[in-house]
């Protein structure tokens, strides 16, 4: 990853140009372009098999791509993925948040700061509830306050009201900390009400601009029905 | 003044002491990696090394540790090669292991007799010492790695994203699962160690509700198991292995029947 300094490139925290990955020999994404400020929202949306989590394990240098990558400066990131395996393991929440070396008082603190109480912390992962679970891991994500967040499917597996209030606190604690938050989602009613930005991929860039535009049916058409690459002069929020 | 016997049980003892705990320690991580097969399977492995050591008169139990030495590194480099799992590739490898050792062996059926079920008579002060040196090095290097492979269990990614090298950390593990191994075969021999790795962990994991209260569960399940194995075997006059197969097996059995009570009461 490619760090490049303030001057350069004004108050981005992350430049995204010329990004392809390929894995076995297939092209997962394709010439992807972007950059974002630092503090702002930023939704990814898009087909299954788009390249959404591979555009995040690349953001974090966990697979071979060409173009570049710059975050900006120093910078803390934290990542939260899709499925833990956590079913098998004896593992109190405790425990498992011990492992980022935050002091025990950091712990109950962050686990206050996502809305559990301080009964959760002798659990064991295996036992909590879908919600109890995404939220620690968000506690878990945001315990050695990174300055990126990059979230996919914060809320998969999660009833419709832990929903709204998990998304809630995610975006009180990223206002509050000022994080730059990146989260994956296939629900466009959350995109709009809870993201600033939003960026459709399917292997390539198909659309980029407010959140609030991908509630428009055509503009869903778009996304979610045949790639249609879209070439922006200059991609930034 | 001690007699030889004594002499010999104390430091059985020692070697009990120190494999059990050790591969107690080093088992609940297979278990939880769910590669218990691949503790027992990989520990016939050491059958041929033994069988050099015992045709051109060196340490047996140096040549067993080479032997699983290598074969660990190499199922390894196969295992990130082919993406075939641990378990495949043991299982491909442990009976031609066999087979090549049994055929060294050839007429020498004590020395075979030996490999396979241990022999505890042997056991000195030079095997104690190198016992417990081992399992110390074992048990310090597996509790530098156990937070960094059981977060590699969870989530490679989120492992990988903390800068840990998930494949590095399990071939260190396999690494220390070899010298543990290489050290238990002198209790229970080839045929038997596995279970020193396994089921203590087994018997442990259905207790536990944490990790440290699971890991300490299965060191003291393991160095119970051994030593009383040993003691028993002391006092009946027959090979310790068969033994300490029995005591980990009461273990896991009151394990069950403790779990079984908690969930009727709660």
């Amino acid at each position: 990853m490619q760090m490049v300094s303030k001057s350069e490139n004004g108050n981005y925290i992350l430049n995204v140009s010329n990004l392809t990955v390929k894995i076995s020999n297939q092209r997962i994404i394709d010439n992807l372009n972007f950059k974002i400020k630092r503090g702002i929202t930023l939704a990814i949306v898009g087909p299954n098999g788009a390249g959404k989590t591979t555009l995040f394990r690349a953001l974090l240098n966990l697979v071979p791509y060409s173009g570049k990558i710059e975050w900006t400066g120093k910078l803390k990131i934290g990542y939260v993925p899709q499925i833990l395996s956590v079913r098998d393991i004896p593992i109190s929440v405790k425990e498992f948040l011990s492992f980022k070396n935050e002091s025990a008082q950091d712990i109950k603190a962050v686990l206050a700061a996502v809305g559990l109480n301080s009964e959760v912390i002798d659990k064991s992962l295996s036992t909590l509830s879908g919600g109890q679970m995404r939220r620690v891991l968000i506690a878990w994500a945001i315990v050695d306050k990174p300055d990126a967040l990059l979230f996919d499917e914060p809320t998969s597996g999660v009833d419709l009201d832990s929903e709204e209030a998990i998304y809630g606190m995610l975006r009180s604690l990223t206002a509050k900390n000022e994080i730059t938050l990146l989260l994956i989602s296939h629900d466009l009613h959350i995109v709009r009400e809870y993201s600033d930005y939003a960026l459709a991929l399917n292997k390539c860039l198909v659309f980029f601009g407010e959140s609030k535009e991908v509630m428009n049916p055509a503009m869903q058409k778009l996304i979610y029905g045949e790639p249609i690459c879209k070439e922006y002069g200059d991609t930034h929020a | 003044m001690v007699t030889p016997m004594l002499e010999t049980s104390i430091f059985g003892l020692v070697v009990a002491v120190a494999v059990g705990f050790s591969a107690g320690y080093l088992g609940s991580i297979m278990v939880l990696e769910k590669m218990a097969l691949v503790g027992d399977a990989l520990s016939h492995v050491a059958l041929p090394g033994l069988a050099l050591g015992v045709l051109f008169g060196f340490n047996p139990l140096v040549g067993g540790f080479v032997f699983l030495f290598i074969s660990a590194v190499l199922i390894w480099h196969l295992g990130r090669v082919t993406n075939l799992s641990f378990e495949t590739l043991v299982g491909a490898t442990f009976t031609l292991a066999l087979a090549i050792g049994i055929l060294l062996f050839g007429e020498n059926l004590d020395a075979l007799e030996e490999a396979l079920f241990g022999d505890i008579a042997r056991v000195g002060l030079t095997e104690a010492t190198v016992a417990v040196l081992i399992s110390v090095a074992v048990i310090s290097l597996t509790k530098f790695i156990y937070r960094k492979i059981v977060l590699g269990l969870i989530s490679e990614e989120l492992a990988t994203s903390k800068g840990i090298s998930v494949a590095r950390i399990n071939l260190l593990y396999l690494l220390l699962v070899s010298l543990t191994v290489a050290i238990g075969i002198q209790i229970t021999g080839t045929l038997l160690v596995g279970f020193l790795v396994v089921t203590p962990a087994a018997a442990a994991k259905i207790i536990s509700t944490n990790l440290s209260r699971y890991f300490t569960l299965s060191a003291i399940f393991g160095l119970i198991s051994a030593v009383s194995g040993i003691l028993m075997s002391s006092y009946f006059n027959v090979v310790p292995g068969p033994l300490v197969v029995i005591s980990g097996i009461a273990i896991f059995v009151v394990a069950i029947i403790i779990r079984w009570r908690l969930r009727v009461t709660s």
